[in-house]
């Protein structure tokens, strides 16, 4: 007999509901999703790509070593503001991640299941929640709608109905998470991809979803596509002449100037050599008609904002940067030494936070300064390339 | 195979370490400190437990290397 190995896209069911997921995909069938994961070489969809065999034994391990039952939170809660990818995943595929829960947790011996997502998709997810059999198994939590309020320690934080700030890593979540217990914090695109493994998908973990924001017609376009690692960001992302330069990751990510980003493979691999990663999964081509300091200046003042100042380094040393930046978008010859300053203060932030805010907020700036540097000298004698101030990246709250 | 750390949450910027420690911690320009990289010398051992002992937040540790590993997944 022949096994028959299906593939499908996450996006496959006609809607959301049991009877349109099962008559797609089919049932879930058993399977140990350490295996699974080991065997296809999955990676965490969450912005790190940690991989999940690895992250799926710790935690059992943990639970071993500390005799007690772990925890599993399913993580959609997405604090990226340029992100929309697990969301859509939730409203379109939620049976897919609440399939992916039912496995970990039966793989792992969890019997205390959350699932974290923004506030406004919980009704959803309690209609889908009652069409299953397990759906009782699974508490809804509704996640901060910050920045950081998607850090798994930060999450726990939250579920533990403390504020939602990071934690110290010194003892980590997967020893010591929700309610003091081993705890599993998974992306739901991980537990959707692991749901399709199950069923004997094995294209599945080479596939991701991605958030793409351009402009088409003049007018802002959003929306998800899933794709296969290692295309190539042309085909994925409209690169016309009219794109100055290419957002890739998430504001935690990389600016890379078009002509550089077009035939990059987008994978780890296509990535690592320009100091890009797929990260949260955000694809942004920034208009030409657009400055990309003051776009990132925005961006890095609503990060300083975001990280609730915990941490010496980052509590000095991001509003510093921002407010630097804010001077350095300004078609105005700044100070002489700032840019020196914002050069040292980056140098000052990586590996010093409980968490990789400042790390990634340093990556987000070392790259502007890079690819906008003909902007920053084009800003020093007065002047400015772009035509409209109007802002293209998604920042919540007041517009600068 | 013994090496510095500091809970950044916890600390404060005493700076009281770089000051009984200057072998091995220095402070950034706001007062936080910067650890050396690598192993901690022997030489030091004893003093930096001593130090750590003394960190008014009990931010300051003691860590062994081998137990390194980060599994974060936002
Ligand atoms: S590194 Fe920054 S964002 Fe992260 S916990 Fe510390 S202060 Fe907060
Ligand atoms: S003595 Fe403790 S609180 Fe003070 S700077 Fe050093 S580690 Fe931080």
């Amino acid at each position: 007999m022949t096994t028959v190995l299906s593939t499908h896209g996450l996006f496959d069911a006609p809607g959301p509901g049991l009877p349109e997921h099962r008559a797609t995909f089919g049932p879930l069938p058993g399977a140990d999703p350490v295996e699974l994961a080991a065997a296809a070489e999955l990676t965490g969809r969450g912005g790190a790509g940690f991989p999940t065999a690895v992250k799926l034994r710790s935690v059992a391990d943990a639970a071993v070593a500390t005799r007690r039952s772990p925890v599993l939170v399913g993580n959609g809660a997405e604090g990226e503001p340029a992100a929309a990818k697990d969301a859509v995943l939730l409203s379109r595929a939620p049976h897919l991640v609440l399939d992916g829960l039912s496995l970990v947790a039966r793989g792992l011996g969890a019997t205390d299941v959350v699932l974290a997502a923004p506030e406004h998709l919980l009704p959803g997810l309690a209609a889908r929640l009652a069409e299953r059999p397990d759906g009782a198994a699974v508490r809804l939590h509704p996640a901060a709608a910050e920045f950081l309020s998607g850090e798994e320690s930060a999450l726990v934080a939250d579920i533990d109905g403390d504020p939602p700030l990071p934690r110290s890593k010194l003892v980590p979540v997967r020893e010591r998470g929700v309610d003091g217990r081993p705890t599993l914090v998974q992306n739901v695109e991980t537990l959707a991809r692991l749901a399709l493994m199950a069923r004997g998908d094995r294209e599945t973990s080479g596939r991701t979803l991605v958030t793409r924001r351009f402009q088409r017609n003049r007018t802002p376009w959003t929306d998800v596509l899933e794709i296969p690692l290692g295309a190539p960001l042309g085909d994925v992302l409209p690169l016309d002449s009219h794109v100055r330069a290419v957002l890739v990751g998430g504001y935690h990510g990389t600016w890379l100037p078009a002509a550089v980003a077009r035939g990059l493979p987008l994978d780890r691999a296509g990535l690592e050599p320009v100091g890009a990663a797929l990260g949260a999964g955000v694809l942004a081509a920034l208009p030409a008609d657009r400055c990309g300091l003051r776009e990132t200046a925005r961006v890095v003042g609503y990060l300083a904002a975001s990280s609730a100042g915990q941490c010496g380094p980052c509590l000095n040393g991001l509003p510093r940067i921002a407010a630097a930046l804010a001077v350095l978008a300004r078609a105005a010859t700044p100070p002489p030494q700032l840019l020196t300053d914002i050069w040292r203060w980056c140098g000052l932030l990586p590996d010093r936070g409980a968490c990789r805010h400042p790390d990634g907020t340093v990556r987000l700036v070392a790259s502007a300064l890079g690819v906008f540097a003909p902007e920053v000298r084009l800003h020093a004698s007065g002047r400015c390339s772009a035509t409209t101030t109007r802002p293209f990246l998604p920042v919540p709250g007041a517009v600068r | 195979m013994t090496r510095l750390a500091v809970d950044p949450i916890a600390c404060t910027g005493h700076g009281l370490c770089a000051e009984l420690l200057p072998e091995a911690i220095a402070l950034d320009e706001w007062g936080y400190p910067l650890l050396a990289d690598g192993e901690l010398p022997r030489e030091l051992l004893r003093r930096a437990r001593s130090v750590a002992a003394t960190c008014p937040t009990r931010a300051l540790r003691l860590v062994q290397t081998a137990a390194r590993s980060a599994a974060t997944d936002a």
